[in-house]
């Protein structure tokens, strides 16, 4: 970089200077580091929670015979749908040639790998016997959708991995040239991170070619790993999981909470940040568009999903469509459908709607929705089985989760959390190199070195 | 001729299944060989295969030795072999004896329940019958198809069977099944001390373990003995026949029958047949009952439950 500085005019020289300034990674203030510390609380609690779970088995939690899975597993399908944003933002915008896109894509590679994280960490957590996890390689059996999902998830992480840190390389050599009165761990950890990126033309042509790559085997793997999570579900018998819509269902889903996961974080770190010159209205205005996009493909599937076997009404079936539209769910159902889908697809479609306070609230919206629309995919169905349930307790049959199973799912998402805002502590929210280079001013020194 | 060809085969399932009912926890199989025993004076009574009550002399009596089958060779099933279950819904009253033999042999507990016993109606006019359900042992197992690690397996004998030291309780076997057989141990098992701490075996279930999933594994220890398994010999009114297809014989205890005909003569049919799932386990209708239906103090409850 310091080579660069004296070729390119002083004007531009000052501009770049002024991004770096804007945009290097900053301490936290007051607020950043209540929150930083209200989630190390959390997850200190839930891992201490997580350790009697280990010691006593899933006893803690309300998930009995009939209920086995809860919402830790309803969580894990959160995590793996929210995670999908990476490749919407870092593969579909990017191959669709959506200029706009730049000051997003760190923000979701940032939410993409700690969720595809912590939906494995909740996996592991739902297991009943994790000390025996490394039976799911040594036992393998290729026949079992588990299976699947171990491979896919894991390939997932190393790309998402991949495309959070390659476009990080050179903004790490700039903070490696620049930030000398930094603490001596972090220069150390820009320097092993930069991988003595010196900007040389070989080295650019290098990284850019893997992005590209990078960005089109994500997308088979995205859908892979969401698909597949929903064929945990649909490739058994139980009514309401027996669907052919489930994939298409469960990836339209995933990617609207992805949008709606990057707006809340644009939203967040463009007022904590004051980054309003980089993350613009029209950057909203342009996920609002797509969110709107998204939630209406999600309706589609909605649509297929419920009203087709609520027009046949199958013995099974209808016992659970029966307790989701007017029965013991329905006013968790329709407060997520009114909510977390339709009210979102109303306001979004007005230029009004697409400012951003009202799109980080719809986003919100979006996400707690998402959330408890994941509880109702996995709970109803268990409560609904083809043996009728007789001589079991009242709590077997009705299935709420238990103050410590609450918890630990609280931990996991606050873990989550709290990753995030280490990585926004440490690496540039936005990606500087890529900013200078957008704003015409990074010409002059790519030809010079 | 045919009635001795169904003698001979009825005497030789006896011996087989070892049909002779004992009155102590050891068996005499060995009981009526006169070896040179030095007799002790002590008597035993004794219920012959013919159904008489014998007293013998305590000398005759030779414990059967506890062939212990490790996971490894539990994965392999009994030679040449197909256990069938056959149970006919006219004899069932809920009378619950299966259920209890079943949770005291394989030490389940008040919460797990192996064997269920369900208040069954098929539509608003026809009558309730008692069904009894557990693991159907299905040829088809979706259960054993989506396990990820191999813990649970179909064997060569038909039965399908989980091991514990195997199993990481991802319990997707459990949503698996839509027959709901499988029970997992979500606390550490309430057992007795000595059981705890015997050899685990795949086809005794026991000890149980933590975090592990478990179900109906249709006795093959007993079996092994030359015994039926528990809810056949616990139950009074003969409801469970079991037996082996390629023997085409099936036995209830007190009569040994011919399964082919037996399904053939009384509509044998299987729990949803409709999801491919082919168990082992048959129904024979509940038409002419020994018992007129009575509800219990759950079944009354469910009902309840079900039309909301």
């Amino acid at each position: 970089m310091k080579t660069k500085a004296h070729t390119s005019s002083k004007n531009t020289g000052d501009q770049s200077e002024e991004i770096i300034r804007e945009l290097m990674p900053r301490p936290f203030g007051r607020i950043g580091q209540l929150w930083v510390a209200l989630l190390i609380v959390i997850c200190a609690v839930g891992l201490f929670f997580y350790i009697q779970q280990v010691r006593d088995g899933l006893g803690i939690t309300a998930m009995r015979d009939y209920s086995t899975w809860g919402i830790y597993i309803a969580n894990f399908v959160f995590f793996v749908a929210i995670s999908l944003v990476g490749s919407l933002i870092s593969a579909i915008l990017k191959l669709s040639g959506a200029q706009w896109r730049t000051p997003l894509t760190r923000i979701s590679e940032m939410i993409a790998v700690p969720a595809i994280l912590f939906a494995a960490i909740v996996i592991v957590v739902d297991m009943g016997r994790p000390d025996r996890f490394l039976n799911v390689i040594f036992h393998a059996r290729i026949q079992s959708p588990i299976t699947w999902d171990v491979i896919v998830i894991s390939t997932y992480m190393v790309i998402s991995l991949l495309l959070l840190y390659l476009p990080l390389i050179p903004d790490m050599a700039l903070l490696r040239d620049r930030a000398k009165d930094l603490p001596k761990w972090q220069q150390k950890l820009y320097k092993i991170l930069a991988l003595g990126w010196n900007n040389h033309p070989e080295q650019v042509k290098i990284l850019h070619k893997s992005e590209l790559y990078l960005s089109i085997l994500i997308i088979p793997v995205a859908f892979g790993i969401h698909t597949v999570t929903s064929w945990l579900f649909a490739t058994t018998l139980r009514p309401g999981w027996d669907s052919t819509n489930f994939g298409p269902y469960f990836v339209s889903g995933a990617f609207m909470v992805g949008a709606a996961g990057v707006i809340a974080m644009m939203y967040i770190f463009r007022t904590f940040y004051k980054f309003e010159k980089y993350i613009t209205d029209k950057h909203f205005s342009n996920m609002g568009k797509l969110l709107v996009l998204l939630s209406l493909l999600y309706l589609y599937f909605n649509i297929n999903e419920y009203f087709v076997p609520a027009y046949k009404m199958k013995a099974f079936e209808s016992d659970h469509l029966k307790s989701l539209f007017y029965g013991r769910y329905a006013p968790l159902f329709w407060a997520v459908q009114v909510f977390g889908m339709i009210i979102p697809i109303i306001v979004l479609l007005s230029p009004k709607g697409r400012k951003p306070l009202p799109m980080f609230i719809m986003s919100i919206f979006v996400i707690v929705g998402a959330w408890f629309k994941r509880f109702l995919i996995v709970i109803p169905t268990l409560s609904h089985p083809y043996i009728p349930m007789t001589r079991v307790p009242e709590s077997w049959q009705h299935y709420f989760p238990t103050f410590k199973e609450w918890w630990i799912t609280a931990s996991t998402l606050a873990g989550a959390l709290l990753i995030m805002a280490i990585l926004s502590r440490l690496f540039p929210i936005i990606p500087v190199v890529e900013e200078i280079e957008e704003a015409g001013l990074a010409k002059g020194e790519n030809q010079t070195t | 001729m045919k009635s001795t060809e169904q003698n001979d085969r009825r005497s030789f399932l006896r011996k087989g299944l070892g049909i002779a009912a004992v009155a102590s926890t050891v068996t005499a199989l060995k009981a009526f060989q006169t070896d040179s025993v030095e007799e002790t004076g002590e008597k035993v009574k004794l219920l012959s295969p013919e159904g008489e009550i014998v007293e013998i002399d305590k000398a005759y009596l030779k414990p059967v030795p506890e062939v212990h089958i490790p996971p490894a060779q539990a994965r392999e099933g009994i030679p040449n072999k197909r256990f069938v279950m056959v149970i006919d819904l006219a004899r069932c009253k809920n009378l619950r004896k299966c259920h209890d033999a079943c949770e005291a042999m394989h030490h389940c507990g008040p919460e797990k329940e192996f064997l269920k016993i369900l208040k069954m109606q098929d539509n608003k006019l026809a009558s309730p019958y008692w069904q009894p359900t557990m693991c159907f042992h299905c040829d088809e197992p979706p259960c054993v198809k989506v396990c990820p690690v191999d813990a649970t397996y179909k064997r060569s004998d038909g039965i399908v069977l989980i091991d514990t030291d195997r199993c990481i309780g991802c319990r997707f076997c459990m949503v698996a099944c839509p027959y709901t057989a499988r029970t997992f141990d979500w606390s550490e098992p309430a057992i007795p001390l000595e059981i705890a701490h015997q050899h685990y075996s795949p086809e005794t279930s026991v000890p149980a373990k933590k975090g592990t999933v478990s179900k109906c594994d249709f006795c093959p220890d007993m079996v092994r003995k030359g015994e039926m398994p528990h809810c056949v010999t616990a139950c009074p009114n003969g409801v469970f026949y079991f037996g082996d297809e390629y023997e085409d014989a099936v036995s209830n205890g007190d009569e040994t029958v011919r399964l082919s005909e037996l399904l053939r003569d009384r509509a044998g049919y299987r729990l949803h047949e409709d999801l491919g799932t082919k168990p082992r386990v048959y129904y024979l209708p509940p038409v002419n009952r020994s018992f007129p239906f009575e509800d219990d103090e759950f079944s009354k409850q469910t009902d309840h439950d079900h039309e909301n």
